[in-house]
């Protein structure tokens, strides 16, 4: 991947946090190439029924928008105040307190005073205003209100595909307001003139046909599978089965796609192939629900809906009683808060009980979908698994708690639980930078991309430079984490900013420490780095 | 600019009320008419603008959620930053509105050299907003004395505690003191740090600098140019029991004080002041976390279009049979 133009400290010196002379709606937005994402191929666009499929770019002075636009925009806006509440107390209720303002990873990574979520949001209610409020439509300007013109779409692109959906600011709002809902609200609008980016459009439309966002059809999942069971077969000296669209089955296992196609996550991979296989669990992959992170839910309501149908759908024609899901922070986000209200409900399948401890998951006892690292840290706990810590030694461990496990379940203390278990140095980054308060990757909703890197380089500066700081005063020099987004764009963030920092799952770690029956001794970690380091036994 | 637009906004209106209490005729105006409008707008606005954001449903469960989750039995959860039923719920809105957890939590980023980044506690903002709301919400309760006779015991007691220090006479309320403080600083926030300029509109100094009036005339009234109490108490009670008579000499000072108090309650449905009923009905924190517990039915939920397994199935079946893999239909 090719860095931004810029190195790190000539990135960081240029960030300043001043305000344009003029009021913020006199000030016209640029795209500058580093810092927004190409818009949607107009083939996938097409693919997915959505309107306006054409070739265009951000940077065109012409964005070919359907001649009614503007109706299409304000109708729109118009049936989702109707249909969603969150919104309508959004709109109306910010006081402009400013608590939020510098609690945006992209405000204190770009200084751009319109990544303060407020302002983020008022790009929204300033039209809102205008339309749909008394006072709007009387004092116009000095109420705050804006007409919508084509300029304001422009801007609404740039800052809306600048929002990673987080929820940072709404943990410090004094009323909640969550800038993902209206970010989540505003993309479905700009979808609906045909204003889309390609890393959401095309990996919804590969999820769509083949049922993962990489677009592998079947015979690709099955090799891919075997070719880590093989692996793995190769580091421990043990052969896995892994079944895959067994009917029959006890339990469904999804996972997001870049599980068993992308690095650093496949050694995660191996985690749960060795997991499975030693605890003797009867489970299944599927091919067709061969993903668990939902692009869909960075595009609209409508289109996370029909991802995620495939879940329940797949469960239910293989019989299984209940679901597993894999590390992946959007993915639970919609698992926890949306599934069982968008495609239940789930009274085929059976409430959660692990089949090695017998343990009720009564907190998915409706959804039926549990985490794997609540599963896991109930096996640690009720001594199922053993784990051999000293073989995670060469790692020194700090945990990034990814957005929405932290903010949409409040999945903290099980990671940790089982971190501390597997491994025997673990430091935790800053109060503020983690758990509820913990920091974006600044890659997450469908912003990950190479174009828009230098964004994601300022997003990500926060987390990075909390990394940064355990490294320094603790020698850190593994970044765990739960989510596929994270393991993707956390690497190239750790080398631009911190250096020396590999990123992986926790459930890597867990293999690592996993003593499998009838293993072989290892003499490396899952990613075939060996396992000496000074004074570790494993020499 | 959008400030001096509203504190020209609070000028002509405390010159219009200055002007119009002159007029001995239009006693009956000031003292019945509008506070009857005012109250009648504020009530029947609140009320309106509620219905309407009740009409709209919540379709997700969207809680955004401060603390761990209930899960395994032996992992200790945060009932109260991350509820899991209607106890913790009431017990998480309860912080919220009465002690504005949130705002508590208020952090103030730095980026020093390196770069390096700190987060320092920041807690001047909710200060000034816990001595506003709190200070204003005492004053309201002790107004009741104006309009209630007897004067309900709880009022004398929050009077008689407001004026706990016995400074001066009339005894001074702390609260006229913590009132103004909280507004000055307030408004000097909005004005002086540039990043609040850059998104402070009209509607966000109007409020301030009619409190602040509201306040300052009050403050006048009881500390300085004193008026007949009596005569305000008959009006007051008059109105309260629906049964409006205007008394003779109350002065001018005390219509510009209530025709800015008119003003505020004939605002208050068509701004942001609606925070307050608003923050009831914020999805974010009045729902528990008990998302996968318990299943959240959406009014709206409609069909979607989705790609089957066996249409899955069709696109890929030779695929699937040469790779080994179990098919629905052979």
């Amino acid at each position: 991947m090719a860095g931004p133009k810029l190195k790190p400290e000539e990135l960081a010196s240029k960030i300043k946090y001043n305000l344009p002379p003029n009021g913020w709606m006199d000030q016209p937005v640029e795209f500058r190439e580093g810092t927004f994402n190409y818009s949607g191929n107009p083939k996938n666009v097409e693919y997915l029924q959505l309107p306006n499929p054409r070739k265009w770019q951000p940077t065109d002075p012409d964005w070919q928008l359907p001649e009614n636009w503007k109706e299409i925009i304000l109708e729109g806006l118009r049936d989702r105040l109707h249909r969603f509440r969150s919104l309508q107390i959004f709109m109306d209720i910010c006081v402009r307190c400013g608590a939020c303002a510098d609690k945006c990873h992209f405000f204190i990574g770009s200084g751009d005073p319109k990544n303060m979520p407020v302002m983020r949001a008022e790009l929204l209610r300033a039209v809102y205003r205008k339309d749909f409020t008394l006072a709007g439509k009387i004092f116009g300007k000095y109420a705050g209100a804006r007409e919508l013109t084509l300029d304001v779409v422009k801007e609404w692109f740039y800052y809306f595909y600048q929002c990673t959906q987080c929820r940072r600011c709404s943990v410090f709002c004094p009323y909640g307001i969550d800038t993902a809902e209206i970010t989540l609200l505003v993309r479905e609008l700009l979808s609906l003139i045909g204003v889309n980016i390609d890393w959401i459009v095309t990996p919804v439309a590969n999820s769509f046909r083949t049922g993962n966002h990489l677009g592998i059809q079947p015979h690709g999942f099955k090799d891919s599978i075997d070719f880590a069971v093989d692996e793995l077969e190769s580091i421990t000296g043990v052969k896995v089965e892994a079944p895959i669209n067994k009917k029959g089955a006890e339990i469904l296992f999804i996972t997001p796609s870049a599980d068993y196609f992308g690095s650093p996550h496949y050694y995660t991979l191996l985690g749960y192939l060795a997991l499975f296989h030693e605890i003797g669990l009867d489970y299944t992959w599927s091919t067709y629900a061969s993903e668990g992170g939902n692009f869909g839910s960075f595009l609209s309501h409508d289109m996370m809906k029909s991802l995620n149908a495939k879940m329940y759908a797949e469960a239910r024609r293989l019989g299984v009683k209940w679901i597993l899901g894999g590390e992946c922070g959007h993915m639970w986000r919609v698992v926890h808060q949306y599934m069982n209200t968008l495609n239940g409900p789930a009274d085929f399948l059976e409430e959660p009980v692990s089949p090695v401890t017998g343990t009720k998951f009564g907190n998915a006892r409706s959804t039926k979908m549990v985490h794997i690292c609540e599963f896991t840290a109930d096996l640690i706990k009720n001594g199922k698994i053993k784990l051999d810590k000293s073989r995670n030694d060469n790692r020194r461990v700090t945990f990034h708690d990814s957005c929405n496990p932290a903010r949409a379940l409040g999945l903290i203390e099980e990671p940790r639980f089982i971190i501390r278990n597997a491994c025997n140095n673990f430091f935790e980054m800053p109060e503020n930078t983690i758990k509820e308060q913990t920091f974006c990757c600044g890659s997450g909703a469908g912003l990950g991309t190479d174009e828009n890197l230098e964004m994601r380089m300022r997003g990500g500066l926060p987390r990075a430079n909390a990394v940064k700081f355990v490294k320094e005063k603790h020698g850190v020099n593994f970044l765990g984490c739960i989510c596929a987004i994270d393991k993707a764009t956390l690497p190239p963030l750790m080398e631009y900013w911190v250096g020396g920092v590999d990123v992986g799952g926790v459930h890597e770690l867990v293999g690592n420490a996993l003593i499998m029956k009838g293993e072989k001794e290892r003499t490396t970690d899952l990613r075939g780095d060996p396992l000496h380091i000074e004074g570790n036994r494993h020499v | 600019m959008n400030a001096i637009f509203s504190l020209v906004a609070v000028i002509v209106i405390i010159a219009a009320a200055f002007l119009g209490a002159s007029i001995p005729r239009l006693d009956f105006l000031f003292g019945v008419v509008f506070p009857y409008a005012a109250i009648t707008v504020f009530l029947a606005g609140i009320i309106y603008r509620v219905i309407k954001w009740s009409a709209s449903p919540v379709p997700f469960h969207i809680p955004t959620v401060a603390g761990q989750q209930k899960s395994l039995p032996w992992i200790k959860d945060s009932p109260l930053e991350s509820p899991h039923n209607t106890w913790g719920v009431i017990g998480r809105m309860a912080l919220e509105i009465l002690f504005f957890r949130s705002l508590f939590r208020n952090t103030k980023m730095e980026m020093k050299s390196g770069p390096k980044l700190v987060y320092g506690s920041s807690k001047y903002l909710w200060l000034g907003a816990i001595a506003f709301h709190w200070s204003m919400l005492i004053i309201v309760l002790r107004h009741l004395r104006l309009f209630m006779q007897p004067i309900p015991s709880f009022v004398l007691g929050l009077d008689s505690l407001d004026g706990f220090f016995q400074v001066g006479l009339p005894g001074l309320y702390i609260t006229d003191v913590l009132i103004l403080i909280a507004l000055s600083y307030l408004i000097l926030r909005r004005l002086t740090v540039r990043r609040i300029r850059y998104f402070s509109l009209a509607s966000d100094y109007f409020p301030l600098f009619l409190l602040f009036s509201i306040a300052g005339t009050g403050v006048l009234m009881r500390y300085f140019y004193r008026i007949d109490l009596v005569n305000v108490k008959e009006l007051a009670v008059g109105l309260f029991s629906f049964h409006p008579a205007v008394p003779q000499g109350t002065g001018v000072l005390f219509y510009v004080h209530l025709f800015l108090v008119c003003t505020l309650l004939a605002y208050f449905p068509f701004s942001k002041l609606m925070h307050m009923p608003g923050i009831f009905l914020s999805p974010t924190r009045n729902l528990a976390n008990n998302s996968r517990m318990k299943r959240h039915v959406n009014t709206w939920n409609h069909p979607v279009r989705v790609h089957t397994y066996e249409e899955y199935e069709d696109e890929f079946r030779e695929k699937m049979r040469e790779a080994g893999l179990p098919l629905d239909k052979e």
